[in-house]
Parts: structure tokens; C-alpha cells; sequence
């Protein structure tokens, strides 16, 4: 017996030793994400996605032989609880990088203490202050607003449309774009006739249409990245509105379209190649990576992919390859080596980072969409090459 | 302001205020029943459109409504049976906070349920796009089915409460608890009886609205507040001045985008509950000495 | 007499106690959530003096908080530099209450100094809830809770609408707060101790000013009004001064703990005043007994401690509706009454006791 015991006892120590060395073979990474709450409609796909990706990893061995552990902390898009998350996962957790948060207001919070940490986040919110001023360790993977816009207004030229009535949400998301558009409506050579700002859980926006389609708006963009996009093209067109609209490409999710319905047919908007990938032409350097994403995310969850998910996917895959090159899971080094890292094909466009550039995409990320009998379609056909990769 | 501005005001204020007010004679049938303010009212609207939407799957539309309706006035049995049937003489604190956490408990297990992305019924008629046009007005054929279907149950429950004995005995019990009890009318079944009635109308007036606004797991809230709103504006247990009152604050809401940044709509309602319960607070066309008479 | 203390004493010792445990166990990091704990608890119990003591509900506390944070936090960021030839800001200047920093992009900035924005803050506290308080106090029932609702939704809906207070992304690089040489409130990893301390020290000095108040002629004036409004006016108490008062300070504590809250977190966003936030507040004071200062004190910690360190999960704001729920259903004066404890009491030792004997 006794020596049975003394066994236990050597085996239980030699496994409590090989513990930690077990342990410093995993990777951990944080995500703070809007799973539940006001931003779901982000953070809920954003960490289906990167549960999925994480198992793919897993199951063939890791990132150089070390395991990846996925830390999800559910924030409910309330700033305080990114920030309680967030040191707890540095602190505790001691992660190796973080990936998210979902929403501009909490990355903006919680930017100062991965910053101080010296921990990598990648955040998969829009908002131009996460990367300008450039923090060393904030990087973010969604487009910026002002391609989008920029996309917008060179349509509208080419439509002969100078006159716009603007919309927006009092999210972070709408306020930047509306900034954006303002700002860049003279040099474009486009007159904002009509502004207005509309609470994002609004339910009926015909007041608000209203108003825009007297002051003469020739086009309506809106800017928006909640379910009130779909209610404001409806009442746009049910008040008889006739000209074209133009949405952000926070519309980028076949359920809006769908709850939309008949009012979706033929706007128009800028968003990532992820939800035309199959009329992609062959040779485009983002389709092989869409169509996968798409099919894997679809067939496990059962819901289409939009490309909300997606921005998570970047982030994931961006520390896969800085990893890769940088050789060892260093925060400093992998750090180094996404500032070095070109021609990374994600899901939002193809990325090319430096020292003041953080976030790697530029107008080329944008396609623009409209919608057809309910699908999204490319509006101009894909043959017209513009979405190739920067070659440095 | 142009025709065509106050007609589009108007028909989008008309078409809201009907659902507040429905919410709001909701709100009244219970409290006219037992004294409580229920404010699970809201989350009643949002059930029936939930879960109508998700019934609508597997069966067709009409169906889908009748079953969601019933479903939820099985609900509102189910939550007057487990929680409020069984208290002795709760104070008016108490049954408010149980109510509000119920509410809570609905909103988290909708969101649970079915996620958090929106949902709604095809139109009624018609698609999101076919409008009838009174010249340079634009109405979408559901605001008809809307005012059409609120009226109807107005209609509906006015006959009922006038004419059927049930109706009666409910009035009784509202009017004189003891009295009713004494007459051989059981005042506990007549408590969940109105909250099946309250759930039931919620339901439909949540299935019927649900193509123009969407239905989300917290679309109940807002609405109970509204609701709530047009109850006291009318007089707390009105149900006749409580559809005057809906119309009132759907119009006067509308119309307030015109003046002030849209984001601001949501406080315009809640400003003048707060004026109504500051300066009159049994309402526009309430009684104040009868106001005083009740017990709550 | 002096027993009335014994419990404060206790609570420093237990306050010191855990910090040296984390020190000592390397969990320093937990200093982080339970600091911002401490600020949570100021407007718990300010709630508490306010519904246990004066029976007034309040649904929209969390307004408060957020009136305190978002008022200090807009005055220590809002860029002053366009107003420059302004009199009234070269007045402000010479009195300290504006300093210069450098913004984001490395110029200067004019903002106030958090001192003076932490004043103005807790000025446009008291002013805001005179202002509603009297109107609101003279509801009861139903109504006091439907408008303090409405009220915390406006302030909701306002700072969520405005985009001078960031809209739904709220404000952030709000800078530390030095309150006195040495001593900041601010989230940087080495001052945390410090700032643990600060926060709470400031719930043992809440603790302090409640407990005398109870005992004072106050106190025992507001417990009249709970338990019998009516009989208490008959009596010549100023039923509707003391709700008034009440009230007023339950607000300052709120704004007090968002402000520092604010300074502590470098910034705050408009959840801090959603409707979830107050019933949460709400629910934290009826399961630790409506009147009873620490069981109120003691589940805040508990039940705030717990959600930010995310044990609830995406079931967060759940765990607070079943909370109130099963509270008010089952034990309706909460959790931690003297009478459960006496019961306890009672039954450890074995004796049986009937009604009428002393215990």
C-alpha cells in the first residue's frame, strides 16, 4: 500500500510539473465580443467564427505545433464590461493577444489598456480613431468608412446625382460615417439637402424619409448598421420615393435584404467580396478564401455568412500568419511581423500593413453591390478588375 | 410643411398610436381586475409576433396568428397562475418589481429562444412596396389591417364586457371585489381571466404590426413604456379614452421629428408621461376625485 | 453607542485584509473589479437609504450615475481651444479650474480640471434632482415608479442621442483624477492599490455619513415616513422636506461613484444609464433587506463582483430579473434580515421560543 502511495504521490507531481509546461504550449487568445445585447447582430456571428476557426486550427496541430485556446467573454456591447474583460484577460488570462471588441465605443475604451499591456488587439470595429492615431499594439481589420463613402459618391457621379439626403444611426458606426460624408460631400462635388440623425431601435422611420424626400434628395444614403436599415428603405418606398438609395456596407447581411423584402431591389452599397463569392471570377485572389469561409460557416451553422463574421476571420487570420512568420507566439516579434505582413487575403479585401498603417485595406476592398430578386449581385461586372492586390 | 408632410405625419402617427393604444387597454383590463400595473404588457406584443413568425414556418398564415394569440393568453394564464395568484395582500412595491422581473425573464428567454436578429410577418396584403395612393398620400395596405384589426378588437371587447355574463362578472369584480365574491363570482379566476384577455389582444396587435416595424426579443419594453404612457394620459383604467390618448401621443410623436432630431422621439413620449403624472396624473379625461377613491 | 461604529471598523478591516490576501497571493488582479465594485456600491446604498428608509422606489438610479459620469467626463474632454477669446474662460483659467493637455494628436487642448468638473458635476446633480424630486416624490405606487423609469430612460436616450457625449460610443481618454498630490484616481497598473483604497475608503466614508444619519433625529424621522406615512405627517414630521432630501442625496452618491467611476475606467458609455442598470440596483437592495445598509452593501459586492468578472455569462442581466423575482415573491424585506438571523440564532442554540418572550 504504501508504495502505491508513494507512486500516486510521484505521479501526481510529475503531472503537476508537466502542467505549466503543457500549458505554455497553448496560444492563448482573448476575444471580447457583443455575443449578446444591442450588437449581436456583430458579435454573435463574430465569435461563431472564430470558435469554427479555432477548431480548424486545432485539428491540424495548432500554429506551430502549439494549440490555440479561445477565450470568449460575452461584453453585451457595455463599454465597462469590455474593460473589465479586458484586464482580467491580460492580467489573468494572460492572453496572448485579443481579438475584438465588436463595437468603435468599447475598442476606444479598452485601446489605452492593451496599449499599456503591451497586448496585441485586433479589433473587429470601424471607427478611423482605433488605428489614427496609430497605437502600436491596436490594429482593426473592418474597411475604412471614408472608401466607403468615397465609393458611394464616384457612383453617384457616374449616375449623374448630386443631390443627397443623408440618414443615419446615433451608433458610433453611423456617427463616423456621417462625419465622413459630410466632410467629403464639396470635394466630390456632392450637396447634402437633407441630415438626419435617428435612433438606432427605431421602428418606423416614414417621418424621417419624409423629411428628406421634400428637401428634393435626389439619392438617400443611409448609414446605418442595424435592422433599422431595412425599415428605412421600406418606408422610403412606400412613401413613393423614387430615387436611388444608396446603404453602408453595414447592410452586408442577407437578412436585411430579406426583411426588407421588395424595398431592397436595387440599392446600392459598397462591402467585401464575401457575399458575391460565388460570381467571382476565378482569378480574383479572394475567392478561393470567400467561397471556403462561406461554405464552412453556412454548413456548420446553418445561417449565411455576412461580413460581419468575417472581420473576425481577418483578425484570426492575420496572428495565424504573423505568427507564422514572426516563429513564435512573441508579443513584440508578432507584433513586428503584422506591421510587415502584405498581400493577406482575408474576407474584407486583401491586406497590406505598415508602421502608420494599422488596419491594411484600402479603396480596392470595397465592391459595389445592389440587389437583385432578393440576392446580392456585383453591379458592375466582376470582369472589371478591382480588387487586385497591392505588389510591393 | 406641405399636404403631403402632414398626411404622411399623420397616417404614421395614427397607425402607432393604435398600437400603444391597445397596449394601453391591455394595461387597463388587468389593472381594472386586480390594481396591479403588469409590465410584462409590452413583452406580450412581442411574444405574439415571435412566435407567430417562427409558427408561420409549418403552417399558413392565418393559422399562424390564431395559434401564436392562443399560445400567448396560455402564457399570461401561466404567469398569473405561477406568480401572482398565490400572494396575500402584496403591497403595490412588491407587485410591481415581481412584474418588471418577469418582464425580464420573458426578454432573456426570447432572446435565448430565437437570437437577436429581428423577425416579421409577410404583409398582410400585398408586399413591403404596394401602396395605396390618395393623391399625394402613401399608405401601405397594412396600416389598414392594423387600425382595422385594433378596432375590431376594441369593438370586440366592448361587446364583451357589456353583454356576456363573463364580461359582467368581470366588472363586478373590478368595480367590488367583495361584493362580486359574495354574488358567487370568483374573483381569482376573474384575475386570470384578464390577464389571458390582455395577453390575448397584445399578441394580435404584436402579429399584426410586426410586417411594418419587426419584432425583436426587446422590442417589449419601449412599447410597455408607451403603453403605459397613453394609460395614464387617459385615465388609468379607461379604455375608451385610452385609444383617444394612443392617437394623441402616435401623432404628437410623429409630428415631433419635424422639430427636433429623430434620435429625440423617445423622449418627447416620455416627457409628457412625465408631465401627465406630474400635473394630472388620472389623466386627460380621468376623474380626479375618482382617481383619489382607489386603492391604488 | 459606540457600537454603532463597531460595524464600519470591521468593514476597513476586511477591506485591508483583502488586499493584503491578493498581494500576498498574487491575484492583484482582481484589485481591478473589485475597485470598480467599491464605486457600484456608493449608488447602492445611497438607493437603500432612499427605499428602505424612505420607501421610495426609484427605477431610474442608474441615471444618476450616469448624470455624475457623463457631465465630468464631457468637461475633462471637451476641447475648450475654439472658445479661447472667450472671457469667461480666461476668467476660468486664472482660477485653476482649466488646464491645458495634450489631445490625442499631440497639440493642446483647453479642458477643466477634473476637480472643477467633478463639482459642476455633482452641482447639476442636486439641481436636476430638487428640480424632478419634488413633482416625483408627491406620485406614489405605480406612478413614482413609472416616472422615476421614465426618467432614467430620458437620461438613457439623451446621452445615447447626443453626439457631444459620444452617442452609443460613449466618451473615452478621460484622463486621471489627481485629488490631491500622489493620490490619482485612474486605471494605470501601478497606481492600483492606491486607487483600491480610494474607492473604498470613500464606501466606509458613505457608510460613516449613513449610519450617523440613521441614528440621528433624521433617521428616525424617515423611518416613521416608511412605515407610516400618514400618522408621521400627523405627528408634524415635513414628510415631503425629508423625501426630498432623500432623495437628493441618494442622487449625489450615484453621481459621485460615476464620477470617479468614469475617472477610474478612462470612460463611460451610455449602458452606465440604461433601464438594466437600475433594475439591477434595484434588485441588489431588495434581496439584501430593503432597509439594511450592509446586507444591501454586502450583495452588491457579491452579485457586482461576480458579473464583472463575467461568471454570468450572456444570462448576466437575467440573473437580476429571476433575482427580483424570486426575491419579491418569497422574501420580500430580503435576504439578510435581523429576523433571519435571529431565527438562526435561535435554532442553532435548540431552544424554542413562543411570541411574547424576549430572545
Amino acid at each position: 500500500m504504501k508504495a502505491f502511495k508513494m507512486f500516486a504521490v510521484l505521479m501526481l507531481t510529475v503531472m503537476i510539473m508537466a502542467a505549466p509546461a503543457l500549458a505554455k504550449d497553448t496560444i492563448k487568445i482573448g476575444a471580447i465580443l457583443a455575443v449578446t445585447g444591442p450588437a449581436a447582430f456583430l458579435g454573435a456571428p463574430e465569435a461563431k467564427t472564430l470558435e469554427m476557426m479555432v477548431d480548424e486550427i486545432n485539428k491540424k496541430g495548432g500554429i506551430k505545433g502549439s494549440k490555440v485556446e479561445l477565450i470568449i467573454k460575452d461584453s453585451g456591447a457595455s463599454p465597462e464590461k469590455a474593460l473589465s474583460f479586458a484586464k482580467q484577460l491580460i492580467e489573468e488570462d494572460k492572453v496572448f493577444a485579443i481579438i475584438g471588441p465588436s463595437t468603435s465605443g468599447e475598442t476606444m475604451k479598452i485601446k489605452g489598456v492593451a496599449e499599456e499591456a503591451k497586448t496585441i488587439l485586433m479589433s473587429c470595429a470601424a471607427a478611423e480613431v482605433i488605428v489614427n492615431p496609430v497605437a502600436k499594439y491596436v490594429f482593426k481589420t473592418p474597411q475604412m468608412d471614408k472608401h466607403a463613402v468615397i465609393k458611394i459618391f464616384q457612383q453617384m457621379k457616374e449616375m449623374k446625382l448630386t443631390k443627397a439626403g443623408v440618414l443615419s444611426s446615433n451608433t458610433g458606426f453611423g456617427k463616423a460615417g456621417k462625419e465622413q460624408i459630410e466632410k467629403l460631400a464639396p470635394e466630390h462635388g456632392i450637396q447634402i439637402v437633407a441630415n438626419e440623425v435617428y435612433d438606432s431601435k427605431a421602428t418606423d422611420l416614414t417621418a424621417e424619409v419624409t423629411k428628406v424626400k421634400a428637401a428634393g434628395a435626389e439619392a438617400i444614403i443611409n448609414w446605418s448598421i442595424e435592422p433599422a436599415q431595412s425599415i428605412v428603405i421600406k418606408n422610403a418606398r412606400q412613401i413613393g420615393f423614387k430615387g436611388q438609395i444608396f446603404q453602408s456596407h453595414g447592410f452586408g447581411n442577407i437578412k436585411y435584404v430579406e426583411a426588407a423584402g421588395e424595398a431592397a431591389e436595387g440599392v446600392i452599397f459598397p462591402a467585401g467580396r464575401l457575399l458575391i463569392a460565388d460570381v467571382l471570377p476565378k482569378n480574383d485572389p479572394q475567392k478561393a478564401v470567400l467561397v471556403k469561409y462561406k461554405k464552412d460557416y453556412e454548413s456548420k451553422f446553418k445561417e449565411e455568412a455576412s461580413t460581419f463574421g468575417g472581420h473576425a476571420y481577418d483578425a484570426m487570420i492575420i496572428l495565424t500568419k504573423a505568427i507564422e512568420k514572426a516563429g513564435k507566439a512573441d508579443k513584440e516579434a508578432v507584433r513586428n511581423a503584422i506591421e510587415g505582413l502584405k498581400g493577406v487575403v482575408g474576407t474584407g479585401g486583401v491586406f497590406n500593413f505598415s508602421a502608420q498603417d494599422h488596419n491594411g485595406l484600402d479603396i480596392n476592398a470595397f465592391e459595389m453591390l445592389t440587389v437583385k430578386k432578393g440576392k446580392f449581385v456585383p453591379l458592375a461586372t466582376p470582369s472589371k478588375k478591382e480588387g487586385s492586390p497591392k505588389k510591393k | 410643411m406641405n399636404i403631403e408632410l402632414l398626411s404622411q405625419y399623420l397616417v404614421a402617427g395614427i397607425t402607432y398610436g393604435t398600437i400603444y393604444a391597445i397596449v394601453a387597454i391591455g394595461f387597463n383590463i388587468i389593472y381594472n381586475a386586480t390594481g396591479i400595473i403588469n409590465f410584462a404588457q409590452g413583452e406580450f406584443v412581442m411574444l405574439g409576433g415571435m412566435i407567430a413568425v417562427s409558427l408561420h414556418s409549418f403552417m399558413p398564415l392565418p393559422a399562424a396568428i390564431l395559434a401564436a394569440v392562443l399560445v400567448a393568453m396560455i402564457i399570461g394564464a401561466l404567469i398569473e397562475i405561477i406568480f401572482i395568484r398565490w400572494l396575500v395582500s402584496p403591497s403595490v412595491l412588491r407587485m410591481i418589481i415581481i412584474t418588471i422581473g418577469i418582464s425580464i425573464f420573458i426578454r432573456e428567454a426570447a432572446l435565448h429562444v430565437w437570437g437577436e436578429a429581428v423577425r416579421a410577418l409577410p404583409y398582410f396584403t400585398g408586399t413591403e412596396v404596394t401602396v395605396i395612393s390618395v393623391g399625394d398620400v402613401h399608405i401601405s395596405p397594412q396600416v389598414l389591417w392594423v387600425t382595422g384589426i385594433s378596432a375590431l378588437m376594441v369593438i370586440i371587447l366592448t361587446f364583451f364586457f357589456n353583454y356576456t355574463l363573463l364580461g359582467r362578472q368581470m366588472r363586478a369584480c373590478s368595480a367590488n371585489r367583495d361584493a362580486a365574491r359574495l354574488c358567487g363570482i370568483s374573483a381569482k379566476n376573474m384575475v386570470t381571466l384578464s390577464f389571458v384577455l390582455s395577453a390575448g389582444i397584445g399578441a394580435l396587435a404584436g402579429c399584426v404590426v410586426s410586417p411594418i416595424t419587426y419584432v425583436q426579443y426587446d422590442s417589449g419594453t419601449g412599447l410597455a413604456i408607451k403603453g403605459f404612457t397613453v394609460a395614464i394620459l387617459g385615465g388609468l383604467g379607461n379604455s375608451t379614452a385610452a385609444i383617444a390618448a394612443g392617437l394623441i401621443l402616435g401623432i404628437l410623436e410623429s409630428f415631433s421629428v419635424w422639430v427636433m432630431p429623430a434620435a429625440f422621439k423617445d423622449v418627447v413620449s416620455i416627457s409628457i408621461l412625465l408631465l401627465i403624472l406630474f400635473v394630472r396624473p388620472s389623466g386627460i379625461f380621468g376623474s380626479v376625485e375618482a382617481s383619489r377613491l382607489k386603492e391604488f | 453607542m459606540r457600537s454603532r461604529y463597531a460595524p464600519i471598523l470591521f468593514f476597513s478591516a476586511v477591506v485591508i485584509a483583502v488586499q493584503l490576501l491578493t498581494f500576498t497571493t498574487d491575484r492583484q488582479q482582481y484589485l481591478t473589479q473589485l475597485t470598480m465594485t467599491g464605486y457600484y456600491s456608493l449608488v447602492i446604498v445611497g438607493l437603500c437609504m432612499l427605499m428602505g428608509y424612505a420607501g421610495q422606489i426609484s427605477l431610474g438610479h442608474a441615471g444618476f450615475f450616469a448624470i455624475g459620469g457623463y457631465v465630468s467626463a464631457f468637461l475633462t474632454t471637451y476641447d475648450l481651444m475654439q472658445h479661447k477669446a472667450n472671457p469667461l474662460i480666461g476668467l476660468f483659467s486664472r482660477a485653476g479650474l482649466i488646464v491645458t493637455v495634450q489631445d490625442l494628436y499631440g497639440g493642446d487642448a483647453l479642458v477643466f480640471h477634473p476637480w472643477a468638473a467633478c463639482i459642476a458635476a455633482i452641482l447639476v446633480t442636486v439641481l436636476i434632482s430638487y428640480v424632478i424630486g419634488g413633482p416625483v416624490l408627491k406620485l406614489k405606487g405605480h406612478y413614482l415608479a413609472m416616472a422615476t423609469l421614465g426618467f432614467g430612460t430620458i437620461v438613457y436616450k439623451i446621452v445615447i442621442g447626443t453626439s457631444f457625449f459620444g452617442a452609443a460610443d460613449g466618451l473615452s481618454d478621460i484622463p486621471g483624477f489627481k485629488l490631491l498630490p500622489g493620490l490619482e484616481v485612474s486605471g494605470k497598473t501601478p497606481v492600483r492599490i492606491q486607487n483600491y483604497y480610494i474607492s473604498w475608503g470613500m464606501v466606509a466614508l458613505a457608510m460613516l455619513l449613513l449610519t450617523n444619519l440613521i441614528h440621528s433625529r433624521a433617521g428616525k424621522a424617515l423611518r416613521a415616513i416608511h412605515s407610516a406615512e400618514d400618522a408621521a405627517n400627523a405627528m408634524g414630521v415635513n414628510t415631503g422636506r425629508y423625501k426630498l432630501n432623500i432623495f437628493v442625496l441618494s442622487a449625489v452618491f450615484a453621481a459621485v461613484g460615476g464620477v470617479f467611476l468614469t475617472h477610474y475606467n478612462g470612460g463611460i458609455g451610455p449602458s452606465e444609464a440604461s433601464i438594466m442598470k437600475s433594475v439591477r440596483y434595484v434588485a441588489i437592495v431588495a434581496i439584501g433587506g430593503m432597509a439594511n445598509l450592509w446586507g444591501a452593501l454586502s450583495m452588491g459586492i457579491i452579485l457586482n463582483f461576480f458579473s464583472l468578472r463575467g461568471y454570468f455569462g450572456s444570462y448576466d442581466d437575467a440573473v437580476f430579473g429571476v433575482i427580483l423575482i424570486l426575491i419579491m415573491l418569497f422574501a420580500p424585506e430580503g435576504l439578510l434580515r435581523r429576523e433571519v438571523f435571529q431565527g438562526a440564532k435561535k435554532w442553532l442554540s435548540g431552544r424554542r421560543k413562543t411570541e411574547g418572550q424576549k430572545a
